[in-house]
C-alpha cells in the first residue's frame, strides 16, 4: 500500500482503540501535567516568587514551567506508549503481524505509531495550555505555537523509543528506560530549572536532550521570547532526531514484522 | 510451620525472584533520588529558605525529608499493586503459593512484609544520600528509618488491599490518580501554611502528609509527643489494609 494511506489506515484504528479506553490515557496525559502545574506552578512557584534571587529570565516560575511541563508531557506520553504497546503490537497481542498480513507494510505501522503519537499529543497539550492561560502561566499571544514544538519533541521519541522497543525480546527493560532515560530527562531539560544552574561538565549535554529543543521552543512561544536563529536550530535539531528515529524505527519494524 | 515462619516464604520467593530481576530492583530509588536533584537543589537555588517552626533552612534540607518518605512509600507500592496483580491474574503465583502449607493470610503478611523490606532498603539508600550531601540536620534522624518502614507498611497494606479489588489493568488509573496528588501536595514541596487554610486542614488527614510530617520533625530535630498521632495513623491504615487484604484474598482465592 503507499505510504501516506497505509499510515492512516494504522492512525485510525489507534482512534478507534483510543474510544473505548480513553481513560487511562486522559489521566496521564492531562491531569497530571495539570497536577504538577498546580502543585510545581503555583505551590512551589509561590515560594519562588516570594524568594527573590531569582533568575527566570524575568518571568513568575508559573510561566517559566508552563512550557517545560508542557512538553514534558508530551514526552512522556510519546515514551510510554512507545515502550509497553509496541510489546504488546509485536508479542503480547500481535496486532503489528494483523496488520502487516494486510496491504499494510511495517513502514505503515512506524509512521502510523508516530503520526497518533503526535495527534494525541497535540490534543492533550491543547487543553493543557488552555488551562495554563486560565491559570495565567501564558504571558504571549504566540503561545499556541508551542503546541507544535511539543508535537514535534513527542513524535521524535515515539521514533527513538519505539525503535529501541520492538528490537526488545521482554518488557524487561523499559522499566530502566523509564527511570534511567525519561525521568532524567523530564527533571533536568530545563522543564523546572534553568539549565545555566546544571553543573558545567552537564550543562552541554542538554544539546542531545529532545526535550530540551522542545522546551526551549515552546517557552519562546508561550513567553514571546525567542530570537529566530534560535528556534530554527531547535526545531532542525527536533527533525533530525524525528528523521533519523523514523529511519533506524523503519528499519528494526521491518526486521521484526517482515523476516 | 508456625504462622509466622509461613510468611518468610513469601519474602523468600520475592528475594529469588528479584535475584533474576536486579535492574528494575536496583533502579527503584533512583526516582525520588532525580528529584531531589532537580526539585530540592535546582529549583531549591531559585526558592533560597524555607520557614519551620520559627527558623530558616535552606529549602533542599525542607524537601528531602518529603522525598524519603515517597522513596520507601514507592517501594512499598511497587509490588503490593502492580507487581501484586501482575503475580495474581496472569502468573497465578498465588493459586500455586495456596496449594503449600501456605493460606491467604500468609500471602497478605508476607507480601506487606516484604514491600516493607523493599521500601526500607530504598529509604536507607535515600537517607545515605542525605548523609553525603549534609542534609541532615539533627541526631534524632536515626528514628528516620522507623518512620520510613512506617510508611511504607501504611502504603503496602492500603496497596495490597486496593489492588484485590482491581478488576484489570486500566482500574490501576485510579491507584495512579490517587498517587500523583499525594506525592505533590502532602507538604512534599511547599510547606502547608501555603495553602487556603481548609485545604491545609483536608490534608492533614491524608496519608502520605502522615510519613513526611514525622520524618521531617526527626530529620530536623523538632520531636514531640504529638508525633505519636501520625504514627498511630499510618500503623492503624497498614493493619485495617492487611486485613482487608487478608480476607479479600480468601474470597478470590478460595471459591
Amino acid at each position: 500500500m503507499t505510504g501516506r494511506s497505509g499510515l492512516v489506515r494504522v492512525v485510525e484504528r489507534e482512534a478507534r482503540v483510543f474510544r473505548q479506553l480513553w481513560r487511562g490515557p486522559v489521566i496521564l496525559s492531562f491531569v497530571t501535567p495539570v497536577l504538577f502545574l498546580a502543585g510545581m506552578g503555583i505551590g512551589l512557584g509561590g515560594m519562588v516568587d516570594d524568594g527573590g534571587d531569582r533568575d527566570l529570565g524575568g518571568l513568575d516560575y508559573l510561566e517559566f514551567v508552563t512550557p517545560g511541563l508542557l512538553v514534558a508531557s508530551a514526552m512522556q506520553v510519546a515514551a510510554g506508549e512507545s515502550l509497553w504497546p509496541v510489546m504488546a503490537g509485536k508479542k503480547w497481542m500481535k496486532t503489528y503481524h494483523a496488520m502487516v498480513a494486510t496491504p499494510l507494510d511495517a513502514s505503515d505501522v512506524v509512521g502510523g505509531h508516530v503520526a497518533w503519537t503526535a495527534i494525541r499529543t497535540a490534543m492533550s497539550g491543547s487543553a493543557f495550555l488552555a488551562v495554563a492561560a486560565v491559570l495565567g502561566g501564558v504571558p504571549s499571544a504566540w503561545a499556541p505555537l508551542a503546541v507544535p514544538a511539543a508535537v514535534l519533541c513527542a513524535a521524535a521519541i515515539a521514533a527513538l523509543v519505539s525503535a529501541f522497543a520492538v528490537g526488545q525480546e521482554s518488557d524487561l527493560a523499559f522499566t530502566t528506560v523509564m527511570r534511567l532515560g525519561v525521568i532524567p530527562l523530564f527533571l533536568f531539560s530545563g522543564t523546572f530549572f534553568p539549565v545555566a544552574q546544571l553543573p558545567d561538565g552537564l550543562e552541554p549535554l542538554v544539546v542531545i536532550s529532545p526535550l530540551w529543543h522542545g522546551v526551549e521552543l515552546a517557552r519562546g512561544a508561550t513567553t514571546g521570547q525567542l530570537g529566530l536563529g534560535e528556534g530554527v536550530a531547535h526545531v532542525a535539531a527536533l527533525v533530525a532526531m524525528l528523521w533519523l528515529g523514523w529511519r533506524w524505527a523503519a528499519r528494526r519494524f521491518t526486521r521484526e514484522l517482515q523476516a | 510451620m508456625t504462622p509466622r515462619l509461613r510468611a518468610t516464604a513469601i519474602i523468600e520467593r520475592n528475594v529469588l525472584a528479584y535475584r533474576r530481576m536486579l535492574a528494575p530492583f536496583l533502579t527503584g530509588f533512583l526516582e525520588p533520588l532525580l528529584y531531589l536533584g532537580s526539585i530540592g537543589i535546582g529549583v531549591g537555588a531559585l526558592v533560597g529558605g524555607v520557614e519551620v517552626d520559627g527558623r530558616t533552612v535552606p529549602y533542599e534540607v525542607f524537601v528531602a525529608p518529603g522525598l524519603f518518605v515517597v522513596a520507601a512509600m514507592n517501594g512499598a507500592i511497587m509490588d503490593t499493586t502492580f507487581g501484586f496483580f501482575v503475580k495474581f491474574k496472569y502468573g497465578k503465583t498465588y493459586d500455586a503459593i495456596l496449594v503449600t502449607p501456605l493460606g491467604v493470610r500468609d500471602v497478605a503478611v508476607g507480601e506487606v512484609s516484604w514491600a516493607v523490606i523493599r521500601g526500607g532498603i530504598y529509604a536507607t539508600v535515600f537517607l545515605l544520600a542525605m548523609l553525603a550531601l549534609g542534609l541532615i540536620e539533627s541526631a534524632w534522624a536515626v528514628l528516620a528509618l522507623p518512620v520510613a518502614m512506617l510508611v511504607a507498611f501504611a502504603f503496602a497494606g492500603a496497596g495490597l488491599a486496593a489492588s484485590t479489588f482491581m478488576r484489570s489493568f486500566v482500574d490501576f488509573d485510579f491507584i495512579n490518580l490517587a498517587m500523583v496528588p499525594l506525592f505533590l501536595f502532602s507538604a512534599t514541596f511547599f510547606p502547608l501554611d501555603r495553602y487556603p487554610d481548609w485545604l491545609a486542614r483536608v490534608i492533614s488527614v491524608t496519608p502520605l502528609y502522615q510519613g513526611v510530617a514525622l520524618s521531617r520533625a526527626v530529620v530536623l530535630g523538632d520531636v514531640h509527643l504529638g508525633l505519636l498521632a501520625h504514627a498511630a495513623y499510618l500503623l492503624v491504615m497498614g493493619a485495617v489494609g492487611v486485613r482487608i487484604a487478608g480476607r479479600r484474598l480468601g474470597i478470590l482465592l478460595q471459591p
